[in-house]
């Protein structure tokens, strides 16, 4: 079973951590996802920066900049994960948008992750027929899940296709918004989180989006399996650079 | 072959809607009722009303005497120079500010480069009393200042794209995210044939009226509803799109589309597209764009601002794999000469994005019976600047 999956199946709240490769330095990328795992961080999405990344707000686009900048790509980021399973084990998600995986070649990009122990990937501008048609058999021949995002505009119909075709969880967005826009949950919020949870959907939901602080964390998880943490994190980092890693993760699991 | 979209939103293999999950209800709202909308009656009427009386339409097919003569051919220009707002852009505008208003939208919001666009769209919205939010590149700002206060006065607020390179990608960038942070109330307004499944057939058909006029009247002058070249400039493609849509499926007619070399194709400054451009996914479209080796999205270059934008049209992307038009590349040098050129023997000052189309003469000799339709996008109120400080005048 994939390590996604056995993850998901362990009884308790999960917490998800998203960083841009390559930010702050070129060279963070290992010791970021060592220092999460040691402070007890449940999985990693690891972000491979785009240029143009349209669902992501003004933190992470930022973070992208810098990480392309500093000299990141698909091939540098591969080959320092490529030892990453010798000191690692905890389920990592790459994170990424499509044009980058689809000059990269799709089945070179799933090989390849595949390879080095990568269990899923985030692609944000992927929609799900397009994947469904073309690239659902590659994912699958090579062992990844792909997760789709649900949004509160979503339909009822579509919720019950994405669960569908889902293999692992489903990433369920906050709010209407880009990443990074929320301090704290709402009414509103809070009945779509409950609306979504008594679906009783096959997938486990794991929210992001917005999720910034302990009390945020708590909400989410209130009625979802987990929570993902991005820009918050990624606003610790380029404040605090890669010492601290384990104070970020306590204030959020208090 | 067909040259239009196809029932799943693409043109051969480029087109589709690689969108995030966040904007598949708005995407698929306009999907589900563009046509629909755009086939009834009172929309059909307003929107034929408002390009008279409003815009200016039809704009006339002048026969370019002095510049046939100089070239030795029929030389007959398209003036969407003299729409309202100088410049076609306004055709789309004008679409989609009443398909905004069918599906009760309140607000709507743009990008734009050079600011034409923003124009258009800052001019429809007090046209009809909606709020108007334009995206523009902190660069572009600064070197369109003129386009910039045009759009205050016509009441738009603009806010500057802060990320990335800060120019017209950007800004179709923050659009998006935008129109990500309300989905509901908001409509977005793309300038050009690009963007995800609905929007480049909703433009092309929105800027199909240019060629609709053009076999109408080059019946009256020339007999014949077919020219054997049709030119245009193309950066995202929509005057392009608009000038060649009537004329796809006409073999015969051949369509010339012109893109910006800026300081020469391999010079690291242009804007040429299809030669310098790969495969892969921009704002939502699988197009031809210029990239890096490994997938990052590259700042074009032209001396026009209208024509430096890193993707093409879906639709043009298929008409160069396909063949069915023919691409050709000019310079910055070679696009202000032609410029200048027209002003001279016609008396009319293009705007440079079409000087690039102008500069054609130059480069390809055409026989003395061609009649060729050149689409003169713009006028060149806009550029005087860089025209000034071109040629030193």
């Amino acid at each position: 079973m994939n390590r996604i999956n056995q993850k998901l199946q362990e009884n308790k709240k999960l917490l998800s951590i998203y960083f841009t490769a390559g930010f702050p330095k070129l060279n963070d990328t290992v010791s970021i996802i060592e220092n999460l795992e040691k402070s007890g961080v449940d999985f990693i999405e690891i972000g491979l920066p785009f240029s143009d990344p349209l669902a992501d707000g003004p933190t992470i686009q930022a973070s992208s900049t810098q990480a392309l900048d500093n000299g990141m790509t698909t091939e540098v980021l591969f080959n320092q994960l490529k030892d990453i399973r010798k000191t690692v084990i905890i389920p990592l998600i790459v994170m990424g948008y499509f044009n980058p995986m689809m000059q990269y070649g799709i089945e070179n990009f799933c090989k390849k992750c595949a390879e080095i122990g990568i269990d899923g990937l985030i692609i944000p501008d992927l929609p799900v027929d397009v994947y469904n048609n073309n690239y659902k058999a590659i994912f699958e021949k090579y062992g990844l899940v792909n997760v789709f995002l649900i949004t509160p505009q979503t339909s009822l119909e579509r919720i019950r296709f994405i669960d569908e075709i889902s293999d692992g969880f489903i990433y369920m967005v906050s709010s209407a918004s880009v990443t990074g826009s929320q301090n704290a949950f709402g009414k509103t919020q809070d009945d779509y989180f409950k609306r979504i949870a008594d679906l009783n959907l096959k997938s486990p939901q794991i929210i992001g989006f917005g999720i910034s602080n302990a009390e945020t964390f708590k909400q989410a998880t209130k009625y979802a399996k987990g929570a993902i943490i991005g820009s918050a994190f990624v606003k610790y980092l380029s404040e605090n650079g890669t010492a601290d890693i384990n104070k970020f993760v306590s204030s959020i699991l208090e | 072959m067909s040259y239009f979209v196809d029932k799943n939103g693409y043109y051969g293999e480029f087109g589709g809607a690689f969108i995030p999950e966040m904007l598949y209800p708005n995407v698929k709202e306009l999907e589900d009722n563009y046509l629909n909308i755009m086939r009834e009656p009172s929309f059909q009427k307003e929107f034929q009303d408002l390009l008279k009386e409003y815009v200016g339409r039809p704009t006339p097919l002048y026969f370019a005497k002095r510049l046939s003569e100089k070239y030795n051919t029929k030389i007959y220009l398209k003036r969407e120079d003299l729409c309202h707002t100088g410049a076609h852009k306004i055709n789309n505008t004008i679409g989609q500010i009443l398909v905004a208003k069918k599906l009760g939208k309140t607000r709507v919001i743009a990008e734009t480069g050079a600011g034409q666009h923003g124009v258009a769209t800052a001019t429809v919205c007090a046209l009809m009393g909606i709020e108007c939010v334009v995206y523009m590149g902190e660069i572009d700002i600064a070197r369109q200042a003129p386009n910039v206060a045009r759009m205050k006065m016509l009441g738009a607020t603009v806010v500057p794209a802060l990320s990335g390179s800060r120019t017209l990608k950007d800004a179709t960038n923050e659009a998006i995210r935008d129109w990500i942070n309300n989905p509901v109330n908001t409509h977005y307004i793309i300038g050009s044939v690009v963007g995800p499944h609905p929007y480049p057939d909703m433009v092309a058909r929105f800027q199909s009226v240019i060629s609709e006029e053009i076999k109408k009247q080059l019946q009256e002058k020339e007999h014949t509803e077919n020219p054997d070249y049709v030119i245009a400039c193309v950066g995202g493609g929509s005057n392009a799109a608009g000038a060649f849509y009537h004329y796809l499926d006409e073999e015969k007619v051949n369509l010339i589309a012109v893109e910006a070399a800026g300081l020469g194709i391999h010079s690291g400054e242009s804007a040429a597209t299809s030669i310098l451009g790969k495969e892969g996914v921009i704002h939502g479209s699988k197009t031809l764009l210029m990239q890096s080796e490994d997938g990052q999205i590259t700042e074009p270059y032209s001396i026009s601002a209208g024509l430096d934008y890193p993707g093409i049209g879906p639709l043009h992307a298929h008409l160069y794999k396909s063949k069915r038009a023919k691409f050709i590349s000019i310079t910055d040098a070679e696009a202000m000469k032609a410029g200048l050129e027209l002003c001279e023997l016609e008396g009319i000052i293009p705007a440079i994005e079409s000087a690039h189309a102008l500069a054609v003469f130059k480069m390809k000799k055409f026989k003395e019976s061609d009649v060729v339709v050149l689409n003169l996008s713009g006028r060149g109120d806009k550029d005087l600047d860089t025209y000034v400080k071109y040629f030193k005048l």
